[in-house]
């Protein structure tokens, strides 16, 4: 290896730095920011109030505790429901409609995250389709409320997530050797058998990624509580929203994100270790 | 029982279409009722409530704008994503592993904290809301994505075809837009459309960042406050049936190059 000239020693820099500065620039920063803002009292001085007060006031508490109970059930659910799906379009359908399967299974995706919230207030509302149905079977009497209810979170939720956890319980089905399946069967195994022993421990470590990226993304979500739950029971996020929307109180909305993060951080740091240990 | 099994899946699988399709069915069906609320029954097809969206000149606006942060944003996080990638593939860097986990870190925070952290940032150096803010927070979450895509795909073998021109006297930004920029379109396409979807549909970070000039999302979450509405029923149908097409355009580019 011969020593470069000092300009061709500059390049890989100028073509890493952009996007360094913009990550600094608009994501460090803005945290660091949000960080000062947390602690800072009105008059500027240093105060931990801000965190105090998530700890001290029961409604914030319970913001935490709803959102945490939604993102279990939410993510329980959705790998229940999705993975047989999976292993279904995987293992049942010809392998020529595979492809227009999952396309169609997760068409739904690609509509508007607001519009399709809405549309499930379409569906649940008191006047709605769903009620509708009841009504007219004569199973009920009365419409139910469903809308503005903890259920309809919880179903716009996983209507989402069924859709994306198809997806990436499918890709690990099919990254799935064949040769693993004809050894099991030679050995004797039936199906259940090879099913419970051999194919769902191989693709355990997908669904725990699964998971956990279900777990991130709806723990964090604002849209589909604030449009499905209303205000009956807050959120973390609806919680957040309403400090910068209603009261303008940056400092507190900022503690409360930062508190979010801690969890988040946390789950991961779970997680994480749990699937080196599965990996191994 | 293989027959049982069979139907079993058959009617597991029809459920979950039915729940997977319910909603959207329902959407679709009731924007073409002429009547003033979308709910059953179902009275008609009517092209009404689209037409009142096309003559909605808010809701028009809303989709040029999204349009606007969507193909800038895409334009600026892929160009940066690119160039880091190929500058952290190809050349040896000091702390290469911690400046590539810093690039990658904003995919593990959520939107809404994004959102949050750069209003609260904005708001003390006295940036005002606007289009173009959104449009900043859109690279925040759209550059790791291009930046891993793009990464993940700078194969050894494309080493050798820069290696070939420099060979021949070619300079390192030649090479750069004449050989890794042609061998790498495949994942700059796929990152840049991914990046498109994304900052199309995202709606927290705009509803922060944005005041007056907004983009189509928090209009339509603006039309929500109204309840149920017809209208809000045909505009998402369309911005539905937008991505359809999109979707499938990328699918049948995607598909006729694999089998080139």
């Amino acid at each position: 290896m011969s020593t470069k000239p000092a300009s061709e020693r500059a390049t890989p820099w100028a073509l890493v730095t952009p996007a360094l500065l913009w990550t600094l620039c608009f994501f460090v920063l803005p945290f660091a920011a949000m960080a000062l803002t947390s602690v800072t009292a009105k008059d500027g001085s240093f105060t931990l109030s801000n965190y105090a007060q998530f700890f001290e006031n029961p409604s914030y508490w319970r913001a935490m505790v709803n959102s945490l109970q939604v993102t279990a059930i939410v993510t329980v659910v959705s790998v229940l429901l999705a993975y047989p799906l999976a292993w279904i379009l995987a293992e049942q359908v010809p392998e020529r409609f595979q492809r227009l399967a999952l396309m169609l299974a997760v068409l739904p995706f690609w509509t508007s995250y607001v519009v399709r919230s809405y549309s499930w207030l379409l569906v649940l509302a008191q006047n709605g389709v769903v009620n509708r149905v009841l009504t007219g079977s004569g199973l009920f009497a009365d419409p139910v409320q469903l809308a503005n209810t903890r259920l309809a979170t919880v179903i716009g939720f996983v209507h989402f997530f069924v859709m994306l956890l198809t997806l990436t319980i499918f890709a690990n089905l099919k990254q799935l050797s064949p040769s693993y399946r004809k050894a099991a069967a030679d050995l004797g195994a039936g199906p259940v058998r090879t099913f419970i022993h051999v194919i769902l421990p191989l693709t355990l470590p997908g669904i725990v990624v699964g998971a956990f990226l279900t777990f991130v993304l709806a723990i964090g979500d604002y849209i589909t509580p604030q449009i499905l739950g209303g205000n009956n029971e807050l959120l973390m996020p609806q919680l957040i929203m309403m400090q910068i929307g209603r009261r303008g109180d940056f400092p507190l909305a900022s503690a409360l994100a930062i508190i979010l993060m801690a969890v988040v951080t946390v789950a991961y740091l779970a997680s994480a270790r749990w699937l080196k240990i599965e990996r191994a | 029982m293989r027959a049982f099994a069979k139907i079993l899946a058959t009617v597991y699988a029809l459920l979950l279409y039915g729940f997977i399709f319910l909603p959207v069915v329902v959407l679709v069906l009731f924007s073409l009722q002429a009547t003033q609320f979308p709910i059953p029954p179902f009275t008609g097809p009517s092209t009404r409530w689209y037409a009142a969206v096309l003559a909605d000149t808010r809701l028009t606006t809303g989709l040029l704008h999204s349009i606007l942060v969507a193909v800038g944003s895409s334009l600026v996080a892929v160009t940066l994503g690119f160039l880091s990638a190929w500058g952290f593939a190809r050349f040896y860097l000091p702390g290469s592993a911690f400046l590539r986990g810093l690039i990658t870190l904003p995919l593990t925070v959520s939107y809404l904290i994004i959102g949050m952290g750069l209003l609260v940032l904005f708001n003390r150096v006295g940036i005002p809301k606007s289009l173009a803010a959104a449009g900043i927070g859109h690279v925040v979450v759209n550059l790791p994505l291009c930046f891993a895509i793009i990464y993940s795909q700078m194969g050894d073998h494309q080493i050798n075809i820069e290696r070939a021109a420099r060979d021949l006297g070619a300079s390192e930004w030649k090479v750069l837009l004449l050989v890794t920029v042609p061998v790498m379109a495949p994942a700059i396409f796929a990152s840049f459309f991914l990046s498109m979807t994304f900052s199309w549909d995202e709606f927290v970070i705009s509803f922060l960042l944005t005041r007056f000039e907004t983009t189509l999302p928090v209009e339509i979450w603006n039309l929500l406050r109204s309840g149920l509405n017809p209208k809000t029923n045909a505009v998402g149908s369309l911005v539905f049936g937008v991505s359809i097409v999109l979707v499938v355009a990328f699918e049948l580019l995607l598909f006729r190059r694999k089998q080139s």
